[in-house]
């Protein structure tokens, strides 16, 4: 025989899977968020993207070359991209250059590649800059543009969050929640705050999209979003002056983009349906609770951190039902 | 002057009540352990290797004590301290040392690239072990080497390496501590730990083929045939011929090798000795074709180099070897 | 529709060969049988060089409880008894025969006609099983008359009969139900009766219309037997999910088998076989072979002798195509790449699948990403990524713990890595070496 036959252990075929497949896909889950962030803040918000975007696949690229120097580079898989975007929807749109590179630095860098890199980082690298960004500069983190200042960047003029007001109501301003935007404008996006997290109707389209391609399961997302419902709703249930709505929690703030490209981040979430349910469950409680009783008005992305930290104990006591389990019928 | 009272006699109380706790359960849970073990521990290399056999060398330490209640330490050997330490073991519990034979790693397989031709493609995980489940491997021969470096993983010692260019792990000699790992890990036991053989001097069949004369020669230029022409050729009685592979035993050789120059494949080599002198004295070998293996540590350490003589001695008489 | 419970994946199906009618293959110049190609001990040659045998001669014989007799299905002249390269990539004993003629022994009843009586009892009908040398055919060979013969405190309550063929590109067992639905119906209610139950099912995967319509008019003359269409899902073909998706019920982890929960699980191909020893005298001595791929010119069915070397049938099919990479033995998730075509057809040989240099390249493996795609297709609810993980450790004692003895290697984690992770090498690696851990601590007690 002319060539040699290949022999190798079953089985023989692939489902055609891959991690760019998952992760280009996650990529159009995002659009149209994207979208929306771009109507919303102008090029305050193209800026902000580009700008993380480039920086984190330029550091993904440098540190993968002249740090670890590894042969293969892995920006063409599609995650530092993600991480880019990712961290950018976690900014507001009138932050300077110099704070988006060094979120992008702190996120890559250190969020990433120190643990060896995709695969192998306990925390999700867009929350590790995120985070490292909120606490360094909580002036600037903060401070967020009234939407549709479509030409303004950084000499953007600001105005109070949502989650800011519902902060407020729970310290005792009563007349707080009455100026909450109305709920269909929080749910389509007309309200300010960071870049992606505004509207909740372009990242629901995100997570149909995600569903619907498989790449992610419906287990995470539902259960953040059912447990906030449920814990927001009871405290409203007890005083709906000091407490806002359940609908205005779900639809304000990071919730949406956190439990759907967040919390959901295939490295940092729990491997089994039952722990992420486990999960996804601790995360909607934590972030109630430091939305209500935290020094902070936004606890979301707290929470997954937290949570993160916790996805290898998950992981150890949630397994899957064995086959057999399952009582005899 | 109250509050000084009050942290005095509390810190006294809670003080107090902790060492009476410590002391109750330093009692009723000591586990006794034999001082020995203690002693035995200091002196072994304490480099956890497993080479004797034991998980560590405190389960070691712990064998050795209940082999010298037993009367004997015939049988244990720290192979990274050697006879040295075994000495000082037998010292601490009052026995004579048994002396043991030094030992080393053999790879008793020849089937380099040049020696084996590739029949067949492996395609998955680098591993001798999951290889030798999928199929029989990327030659004809089913029982030589596979090439994956399992041996080479599991070396504390760092003291075998792929050759790159023959495929084949060659054994350091130098940092070899005969623990036998590697030959535990080589799904074809192919390793072999062997004695050193007077002045590190020995005659090994390396070959552990047990395919008929004719698919054997086929499969590679250097297997073993089974011919027998070492088994008569042999003065002592020493190789022995099973499921047509011959094997010598070391206890037996007199490195005489009479069976090296008689062996028609050149399966049989004789390692370490210094090249012959007279060429005309061997018989004409063309047909063995080895690759000279020629690796960094060749030229200055020639007469302990495994394969460096032999290497010597065939590059000397086939000179289109090297071509 | 049913279908099992947890996990499975849907691989393309490539049923290539499914319209093509069974052929004939012409008989090979020599036959080599290998002495164990089935599970359990491998039988002993009883023939030596020199002797005559004809087409249906016992060669060699069973070598214990679990095992199986051998015949030849050629009539000639015994050459040798030598090793032979076998699927397993390795040299085994076989016995080599030149085919002269093809002279049949007397006692096969070769005419076409349908036998539908079986007057015999349970224990009969289990000893014509077992002297007629049949394992399951659907590619595990485990001797059939042992699984006919509970161990006590057992009891069956159905057979279920598996003709899901769940492995794309195979179309055997779904050829042979259209061709030969009576024979296969009346094998079914043979192995009810010797099971000694009342109820039978035959589990047919839904891309399978034709067959299933098929089978299910003419089960109306044979009762107690019952047609079940499945969902289309790999590995419904599995045993402990064919039970599952038929009767609902879930074999409890090793070492509980199929029979714990009352079910006896026989391939349609056994049925078949089944059917002709008893009825018809007819030891296992040839079976239907799929040989098939995309480069391949025909990809056809073939009714083949055993001990042919599959070069003579993929030569039947079109010949072997210049850009081959692999040559498997099986269908493409299960089945064994082959390091030569000389391998000869054995009984379990259900398909020889050919894929080219391109398909049969495994793409490079990269690092985990935790996506959990493996253990969401798990059917065994198993953590692939944590069993390859640690088994490439070594860390046996947790590989154990783990359940990896549950694993039953159907490959779907692999088929679904994204990364293109070789989960099943290292999965494999581990199962095999706690088994031997396994029934070392056994062996002590």
């Amino acid at each position: 025989m002319a060539n040699k036959l290949i022999v190798s252990l079953s089985p023989h075929v692939h489902s055609g899977d891959s991690v760019q497949k998952n992760m280009y896909g996650v990529l159009v889950a995002l659009i149209p968020a994207l979208l929306v962030s771009f109507y919303m803040f102008g090029l305050g918000a193209v800026v902000v993207t580009l700008t993380s975007v480039a920086a984190c696949v330029f550091f993904e690229w440098a540190i993968t070359k002249f740090i670890l120097k590894r042969e293969r580079s892995t920006i063409c898989d599609g995650s530092a991209i993600i991480t880019g975007v990712l961290l950018a929807f976690n900014l507001p749109s009138n932050l300077p250059l110099w704070i988006i590179i060094i979120g992008a630095l702190v996120a890559i860098g250190v969020g990433k590649m120190t643990f060896g890199g995709l695969g192998c980082n306990p925390f999700n690298p867009a929350l590790v800059g995120r985070i490292f960004l909120l606490i360094s500069f909580p002036v600037q983190m903060t401070s967020w543009p009234t939407v549709q200042q479509w030409i303004s960047y950084t000499d953007a003029t600001t105005e109070a969050t949502p989650l800011a007001l519902m902060k407020m109501a729970v310290k005792g301003d009563v007349n707080a929640l009455e100026q909450l935007p109305e709920t269909l404008n929080l749910f389509l996006g007309n309200n300010p705050g960071s870049l992606g997290e505004v509207s909740a109707l372009a990242l629901l389209f995100g997570l149909g999209y995600m569903l619907w391609k498989k790449i992610i399961s419906w287990h995470i997302p539902v259960s953040i979003l059912a447990t906030v419902f449920v814990c927001a709703g009871l405290m409203h249930l007890v005083d709906p002056v000091a407490y806002a709505s359940p609908l205005a929690h779900l639809f304000t703030g990071g919730l949406m983009l956190g439990a759907i490209f967040m919390a959901t981040d295939y490295v940092t979430s729990p491997m089994t349906h039952k722990g992420m349910i486990v999960y996804g469950v601790a995360i909607g409680f934590l972030t109630i609770v430091i939305r209500l009783f935290g020094a902070y008005p936004e606890g979301m992305s707290f929470a997954i951190f937290i949570m993160n930290a916790f996805t290898p104990l998950i992981n150890t006591y949630c397994k899957p039902k064995r086959f057999g389990e399952v009582v005899k019928k | 002057m109250d509050l000084i009272l009050f942290a005095v006699i509390s810190l006294g109380a809670i003080g107090l009540i902790a060492a009476v706790i410590l002391y109750v359960a330093s009692k009723k849970f000591a586990v006794y352990e034999d001082p020995r073990i203690a002693k035995v521990s200091e002196v072994l290399p304490q480099a956890n290797c497993g080479g004797c056999g034991y998980p560590g060398c405190s389960g070691f330490a712990g064998a050795c004590v209940k082999a010298a209640d037993a009367g004997s330490l015939e049988g244990k050997l720290c192979p990274v301290g050697g006879a040295p330490v075994m000495e000082k073991v037998a010292a601490i519990l009052g026995l004579e040392a048994v002396a043991s034979e030094p030992k080393v790693a053999v790879v008793r397989c020849n089937g380099s690239c040049a020696n084996r031709p590739r029949t067949a493609q492996y395609d998955g995980a680098r591993s001798c072990a999951i290889a030798h489940a999928t199929s029989g491997g990327e030659t004809g021969c089913t029982f030589g080497c596979l090439g994956c470096g399992d041996c080479v993983e599991v070396c504390q010692f760092d003291a075998i390496h792929m050759n790159s260019e023959t495929g084949l792990p060659e054994v350091d000699e130098t940092k070899c501590t005969a623990c036998g790992a590697c030959s535990k890990a080589c799904p074809r036991k192919i390793i072999e730990i062997r004695p050193k053989g007077k002045n590190n001097r020995r005659v090994v069949v390396m070959c552990v083929n047990k395919d008929k004369g004719a698919i054997a020669n086929k499969a590679c230029t250097a297997s073993c045939i089974g011919c027998g022409k070492c088994v008569k050729v042999c003065p002592f009685e020493a190789i022995a011929l099973e499921n047509n592979l011959a094997y010598i035993d070391p206890n037996k050789c007199k490195s005489c090798r009479k069976c090296e120059a008689e062996c028609p494949k050149g399966a049989i080599q004789a390692i370490n000795f210094p090249p012959r002198k007279l060429k005309s004295e061997l018989p004409p070998r063309e047909a063995v074709v080895k690759p000279a293996t020629v690796s960094s540590t060749v030229s200055d350490t020639a007469s302990v180099n495994p394969t460096v003589s032999k290497t010597v001695a065939q590059a000397l008489e086939s000179p289109k070897a090297e071509a | 529709m049913k279908t099992f419970r947890i996990g499975g994946v849907h691989p393309a199906e490539n049923k290539l060969s499914a319209g093509k009618a069974i052929e004939i293959l012409a008989l090979p110049k020599q036959a080599v049988f290998p002495l164990s190609q089935h599970i359990g001990a491998p039988a002993t040659a009883i023939v030596k060089k020199g002797d005559v045998v004809k087409v249906g001669t016992k060669i060699a014989e069973a070598g214990g409880f679990v095992s199986a007799s051998i015949f030849s299905s050629v009539s000639g002249k015994v050459n040798k008894v030598d090793a032979v390269v076998d699927a397993s990539g390795y040299r085994k004993p076989a016995i080599f025969i030149d085919v002269e003629g093809d002279e049949w022994e007397e006692s096969i009843d070769r005419s076409p006609v349908l036998v539908r009586e079986c007057n015999l009892t349970p224990e009969e009908i289990v000893a014509k099983v077992k002297n007629a040398g049949i394992v399951g055919m659907g590619g595990a060979c485990f001797p059939t008359h042992v699984k006919l013969s509970p161990p006590p405190g057992c009891k069956a309550e159905c057979v279920i009969i598996n003709a899901v063929e769940c492995e794309p590109y195979l179309t055997a067992d779904h050829r042979l139900m259209l061709e030969k639905a009576d024979e296969v119906l009346v094998g079914v209610s043979i192995l009810m009766k010797a099971a000694k139950v009342t109820k039978g099912y035959i589990g047919i995967e839904n891309n399978k219309p034709d067959a299933i319509k098929l089978m299910a008019q003419k089960a109306i003359q044979y009762p107690g037997i019952e047609i079940v269409p499945l969902q289309v899902k790999y590995p419904q073909g599995g045993e402990k999910q064919l039970i599952d998706a038929v009767i609902g019920r879930q074999v409890p982890a090793p070492p509980a088998i199929p029979i714990n929960v009352g079910a006896v699980v026989q391939n349609v191909g056994t049925a078949f076989a089944v059917y002709e020893a008893v009825q018809k005298n007819k030891p296992l001595f040839e079976r239907i072979v799929t040989v098939t791929g995309k480069s391949l010119k025909s990809p056809s069915n073939f009714l083949t002798r055993m001990g042919t070397p599959m070069s003579q049938l993929i030569d039947a099919a079109g010949g072997l195509p210049e850009n081959t990479g692999k040559v498997i033995g099986g269908g493409p998730m299960m089945g064994k790449a082959l390091v030569n075509t000389e391998v000869p057809i054995c009984k379990g040989s259900s398909g020889v699948l050919i894929m080219n240099d391109k398909e049969a390249a495994r793409a490079e493996a990269q690092p985990c990403i935790r996506c959990a795609k493996c253990v969401s297709v798990c059917p065994m609810g198993l953590e692939p990524f944590l069993l390859a993980t640690l088994s490439a450790h070594k860390d046996w004692e947790r590989v154990e713990k783990e359940d990896v003895m549950s694993c039953i290697e159907c490959g779907s984690c692999q088929f679904t890595c994204p990364s293109h992770r070789h989960l099943l090498d290292y999965i494999r690696l581990g199962k095999g070496t706690v088994g031997g851990i396994i029934r070392a601590r056994n062996a002590k007690k």
